[in-house]
């Protein structure tokens, strides 16, 4: 099951082993990514790729913003949406379905 | 302490005159004495930096003594060569025409670049033009993620958002461009025991907007301390020709026009002249809003851009690092 802890945890190992290179070094959960100098522009953007292809979520243009994007808390937050919206969207498309056949 | 009152664009003026006797008696101590060198080697690129350099090393050194060239290739605009004629012209210095489009092609520079923009517009291909940018940068908290924007032969144009691949392949083969020039400019320099001149000005030595081994090699650098601005007083005063001085400011780098703006800096360069002036300077964002023509939240992002650039910055202007001094030089 896809908890905020397991998105915080995935992402913190992606972080890790793509930025800081597998080095130890701490950052706290609502740490900015680029405040702490973690997470450049062209990282962001790998960080985006990475969110696509596990989630299977697709980050829009206007989502390409720190709020969403700069921190462990900011990206489980993030996730959370999308993946309810897309749930919301998955559940309306099944009702409309299951009246379709009544 | 700074105030409202005091901060003005004007903070920039500079005096031309003493200035352009400063810079050229450096030249003259690095190329003649420090570097034993007979003389100055220059890309003219028909901008306002390289007319200005070019200027100053005659200033310097004598006509004699300056050698300028010019590097067109496929996507250069025929401007970039004609007003750099007209430089070396208005200063009787010897000049050579370099095609370097045939290394390029031999590099595959434009083979790799359409391969990489294909990966993102599939029908890309002969007869489209492109250009990358970013977003607006300044009005939101944005990241700078760069778009493609291409036209395709029709006339049509199209943008779209880059992957990191993509990105990263389109620049890596573009480098190839300012990588070559240098190359040129070094065999002219090897062949007549000259030195190199670099041509950044403060914003693009600072930001970083140089290709590593490219642009940003050089012997010396005499305008890397000048904001833009003042380059521009330094071209009025030497006479650089009026077109010059009026040409936008482009990378000349890509087939679709592509202003500095749109590419590295997110604002105009007047105005980023100002801000990067108040951050060195550690005016409060809200009191330089009024100088830049900007709001307080603007001059905040663009100092927060003007920091997150310095830090990539650091590698591109970094020299080969040492494990240990080497002892004896």
């Amino acid at each position: 099951m896809l908890t905020s802890s397991n998105v915080a945890q995935d992402v913190r190992q992606f972080i890790v082993s793509n930025f800081l290179y597998g080095q130890e070094r701490s950052f706290a959960d609502d740490d900015s990514f680029m405040g702490e100098g973690i997470v450049d522009s062209t990282g962001v953007l790998q960080l985006v790729e990475f969110l696509e292809e596990t989630y299977g979520i697709t980050v829009e243009d206007e989502e390409l913003i720190p709020e969403n994007l700069d921190s462990l808390n900011n990206v489980s937050a993030y996730l959370a949406r999308k993946l309810n919206a897309a749930a919301s969207v998955d559940v309306l498309q099944e009702t409309a379905a299951g009246g379709g056949n009544a | 302490m700074s105030s409202c009152s005091t901060i003005s664009p004007d903070v920039l003026q500079i005096d031309a005159a003493r200035e352009t006797e400063r810079i050229a008696a450096s030249i003259r101590e690095i190329v003649f004495n420090q570097f034993k060198r007979k003389g100055a080697v220059i890309g003219v690129s028909g901008g306002i930096d390289s007319s200005v350099v070019a200027f100053l090393c005659v200033r310097a050194l004598g006509n004699e003594h300056v050698v300028v060239l010019f590097t067109p290739e496929a996507d250069s605009s025929p401007d970039s060569l004609r007003l750099g004629r007209m430089v070396a012209e208005s200063l009787g210095v010897r000049s050579a025409v370099e095609d370097i489009s045939p290394i390029l092609r031999g590099a595959r520079c434009y083979e790799r670049r359409d391969e990489a923009i294909r990966t993102v517009v599939p029908e890309y291909g002969e007869g489209y033009k492109c250009k990358i940018v970013l977003p607006n940068l300044v009005d939101a908290d944005r990241y700078a993620v760069f778009s493609i924007v291409v036209q395709s032969p029709s006339g049509d144009t199209n943008k779209v958002r880059l992957s990191t691949s993509a990105y990263l392949g389109i620049v890596a083969a573009t480098n190839f461009k300012q990588r070559t020039r240098k190359m040129i400019e070094y065999y002219y320099a090897d062949l007549l025991q000259y030195a190199v001149a670099g041509t950044p000005n403060r914003l693009e030595y600072d930001q970083g907007f140089f290709v590593k081994g490219g642009d940003g090699a050089a012997d010396f650098k005499p305008i890397a301390h000048l904001y833009k601005s003042q380059v521009y007083q330094l071209a009025a005063y030497l006479g650089v020709p009026e077109e010059i001085q009026r040409r936008p400011s482009t990378t000349d780098t890509y087939s679709l026009e592509q202003s500095q703006e749109e590419f590295y800096f997110s604002l105009p360069l007047a105005k980023m002249d100002v801000c990067l002036y108040g951050k060195n300077n550690g005016i409060p964002a809200a009191e330089l809003g009024p100088a830049a023509g900007l709001d307080e939240k603007q001059v905040q992002r663009v100092y927060a851009m003007i920091e997150s650039k310095r830090n990539v910055a650091r590698y591109l202007r970094a020299a080969p690092v040492l494990v240990d001094e080497v002892e004896g030089l």
